[in-house]
């Protein structure tokens, strides 16, 4: 060669130069926008950080005097979370079967699927505020709220992995003149089993967790607890609350890890 | 799982299991079943309620029949800022995790005391939930977006960070230890070696987050830091249940939609 | 020239890998190391780059003792020092343009390296390497869309990018078939000519060693126990340097002190 090129330009993510530039100035124009246009009202905002200092000098130190009612909430927490998986996990058999595109047919299938959706879609707080409206205060709006989030994770995932399965021993079976419910019981039930029991572990932590979350909107637990101590500006104890829960869901997250290890 | 039975044993009949692995099968599903008849026997439920429920969740439903459009403008405008609210925190969250990823990661950490205060960042948010931090937020800065914002910010912080922390953990050292050689300072070594490799997992991380803030950001309203959840508690505080209906309607198709989005873009950029 | 004097290199408090090694490479002389699995060759070279750190002895590079260089000097120095890895140790996801340029980033400045802003010197340089091996209407390709020969090609295109005072070659063979490996051992010796630069080679394959090497350094455990031209390297050598395992060279040693 007799001349060298001595330019070099990396190639661009996007080679239209004008969807490029496009879609930076649509970008930089909606963060900007939106960014400005946030009602920040900064007196209110200084406002906010005496009543923050306020809050913060309330919950120092955490209060620990009412352990009992700590307690009370905590149990009534686990066994929400108790109740609603072992009911999640009954219902969402049945359900992963039906929304499993090798096993159950068209109709079912899109059914199955949809309540699955449904399920998933809407955040535990707004179930849970429906189901409070619905059967009034208290952990059995809590666990029924709970039950709705352990379908949509654990039927969705079970789903899943009913539609990897080897098929072969499926047809082995039907080869063997097995019925419907003999099929499922010795050629998919084996497949599926660990993982629909590692799925109850993880969905154990999880309600945990959430049933402290829709307590806070009326649905009994820990959640309650807390709404009731920050409404009664007892931050020293919404502070205790806080921290017990942070531990406690460190504590199920890793038991839950350990366990899960264990039996896989 | 399967055992080799003993031979002297008659070979007519077979179990899956041993002696040992049966007690252990059965001991558990015994134990699970008196976990679950405690729990059923001493939770404090009114049990007249919950036969009544399914009566009352039907009542609930057939009020909620036919959903009601005629508010549609205002919650398709607090839809909107739902959207903000999630799109804001996440582009914010990135930022704000990006250092706390780089000194949580054990492989990039400057040293053992930026490992802990990383991690330290990391599971203080990730422990508290978003509602808790709204809570907070909406008492320091009024009701509206910007605590929710705020909120989601900081739940966020802790997800992504630690995902892109375990990210920068598990890329292939060689290319660093080529740049080594070339005598490259340890920022162009990031740069080079370590950014290009965390790229795929840093945006399916941003977009996954995404995802779960718009569900996140549904519900902040509730606790009065803006977005749908306002109109929605709006609605069931004065019974007008055909709106809570349709406000139902309207985020299962935000929720939907931020799905189709999220996986349209992994798709493209991945 | 590189001067290699008394290196010793030992893993925590095990025996030590190196012992007391004495080596000098100068010229345009392609030096091939030999020596079975666990000699020491591939700790030799990083020795020399202080990829690893030496435990005593010293490196010494044109009048600059490697050993002695700490943070910023080190890094100054290692530009001088070029390297070729066995698994290519490219970036997958940069073009074959990034990979060559990371060469440079010793001496770029961070915004260029940022921005990819390179100097129009360096851009130059790089397509005339890259025109010289045969890739450079790969530069807008990415790493990871090559085959491996292609992909080694790369990696010495970014070591000459450093221009470099002596090229270090870990196995750069071994991940290859063996035509495309036989095609990088000819670049290796003709880039070691072209460019007057000597070239240090660990090498598995003694045929192509043989073949492609003006000179040859046998090792056993840690010890240089032949160094001399290729044709000198007879069976008895050949038994001397790959005999025995390891461990019972070091069960010797041990025997021996």
């Amino acid at each position: 060669m007799s001349t060298v090129r001595d330019t070099w330009k990396k190639p661009p993510f996007i080679a239209n130069p004008v969807l490029r530039y496009g879609l930076y100035a649509a970008v930089a124009t909606y963060v900007v926008v939106t960014l400005a246009t946030l009602p920040i009202d900064w007196d209110r905002v200084s406002d906010g950080l005496t009543r923050a200092q306020r809050i913060f000098n309330g919950a120092f130190p955490p209060s620990f005097e009412r352990t009992g009612l700590l307690i009370d909430g905590f149990m009534e927490s686990l066994k929400i979370a108790i109740l609603a998986t072992v009911g999640g996990i009954l219902l969402s058999v049945p359900l992963a079967f039906m929304a499993a595109g090798n096993i159950a047919a068209k109709p079912i299938y899109l059914l199955g699927r949809g309540i699955i959706i449904v399920a998933r879609s809407f955040h535990p707080v707004i179930v849970a505020i429906i189901f409070v409206k619905a059967v009034g205060f208290g952990p059995f709006a809590g666990a029924l709220t709970l039950v709705v989030y352990s379908v949509g994770f654990v039927a969705k995932l079970l789903a899943e992995r009913i539609e990897e399965i080897d098929f072969g021993q499926v047809e082995a079976m039907r080869s063997a003149g097995a019925g419907f419910i003999a099929t499922l019981a010795y050629a998919v039930m084996p497949q599926i089993m660990p993982r629909l029991v590692g799925l109850g572990i993880y969905q154990l932590d999880s309600n945990l967790r959430a049933s402290a979350v829709v307590g806070i909107v009326g649905a009994g637990g820990i959640g309650a607890t807390l709404a009731n101590a920050f409404g009664r500006y007892d931050y020293d104890f919404a502070l205790a609350i806080t921290m017990v829960i942070v531990g406690v869901i460190l504590l199920s997250e890793a038991a839950s890890g350990f366990i899960r290890k264990r039996i896989a | 799982m399967m055992t080799s039975q003993s031979l002297t044993q008659t070979l007519d009949s077979w179990s899956r299991f041993t002696l040992r692995q049966r007690v252990m099968r059965y001991g558990g599903f015994a134990l699970t079943l008196l976990i679950v008849a405690w729990a059923l026997s001493s939770i404090d439920v009114i049990w007249a309620w919950v036969w009544d429920s399914p009566e009352q969740m039907a009542d609930l439903f057939g009020r909620m029949m036919p959903p009601d459009p005629s508010n549609l403008p205002t919650i398709l405008e607090a839809i909107w800022q739902t959207v903000n609210i999630a799109t804001l925190a996440t582009l914010i969250a990135i930022v704000v995790s990006l250092p706390v990823a780089y000194i949580a990661a054990q492989n990039t950490t400057p040293n053992r005391f930026a490992l802990w205060v990383g991690r330290f960042i990391l599971v203080s948010s990730r422990s508290v939930n978003t509602i808790i931090w709204a809570l907070l937020f909406v008492a320091i800065f009024g009701p509206g977006i910007v605590a929710g914002i705020v909120a989601i910010m900081f739940r966020s912080i802790g997800f992504l960070g630690k995902l892109l922390g375990e990210a920068i953990e598990e890329i292939d050292r060689k290319p660093v230890e080529a740049l080594e050689a070339c005598g490259a300072s340890r920022f162009k070594i990031v740069l080079y070696a370590i950014v290009p490799q965390v790229m795929p997992a840093f945006f399916a991380v941003a977009i996954l987050r995404w995802d779960i803030n718009l569900r996140e950001s549904t519900v902040l309203g509730l606790v009065g830091a803006g977005g749908i959840g306002m109109i929605l508690q709006g609605a069931i505080d004065t019974f007008n249940w055909p709106e809570v209906s349709m406000v139902l309607l309207t985020i299962l198709a935000l929720v939907v939609f931020g799905e189709v989005v999220s996986s349209y873009l992994r798709k493209k950029i991945l | 020239m590189l001067t290699i004097t008394k290196l010793t290199k030992r893993y925590g408090s095990g025996d030590p890998v190196l012992k007391e090694l004495d080596l000098r490479v100068e010229g345009d002389q392609l030096t091939s190391v030999i020596g079975s699995s666990g000699a020491g060759k591939s700790t030799l070279l990083r020795c020399i780059n202080r990829l690893v750190e030496p435990t005593s002895g010293t490196v010494d590079l044109n009048g600059t003792d490697f050993t002695k260089l700490k943070g910023r000097e080190l890094r100054t120095a290692r530009r001088r020092i070029g390297m070729v890895f066995q698994s290519f140790n490219l970036i997958d996801r940069l073009t074959v343009m990034e990979n060559v340029q990371s060469g440079r980033l010793g001496y770029i400045s961070t915004w260029a390296a940022l921005t990819r802003r390179y100097p129009r010197e360096d851009i130059r340089h790089a397509y005339e390497l890259m025109e010289r091996v045969g890739i450079a209407h790969y530069a807008n390709k990415r790493a990871d869309e090559l085959s491996g020969g292609e992909r080694q090609r790369v990696g010495v295109v970014r070591a000459l990018m450093q221009r470099p005072e002596i090229l270090l070659a870990d196995e750069p063979t071994a991940s290859l078939d063996p035509k495309t490996s036989e095609q990088i051992m000819t670049l290796l010796r003709d880039l070691a000519s072209e460019l007057k630069l000597p070239v240090i080679i660990n090498i598995h394959n003694v045929t192509e060693a043989k073949e492609f090497s003006d000179r040859i350094v046998g090792m056993r455990y840690g010890r240089i126990i032949f160094d001399n031209q290729p044709a000198a390297l007879g069976k008895a050598e050949m038994d001397e340097i790959y005999a025995g395992v390891p461990a019972e060279d070091r069960a010797q040693v041990g025997a021996a002190a």
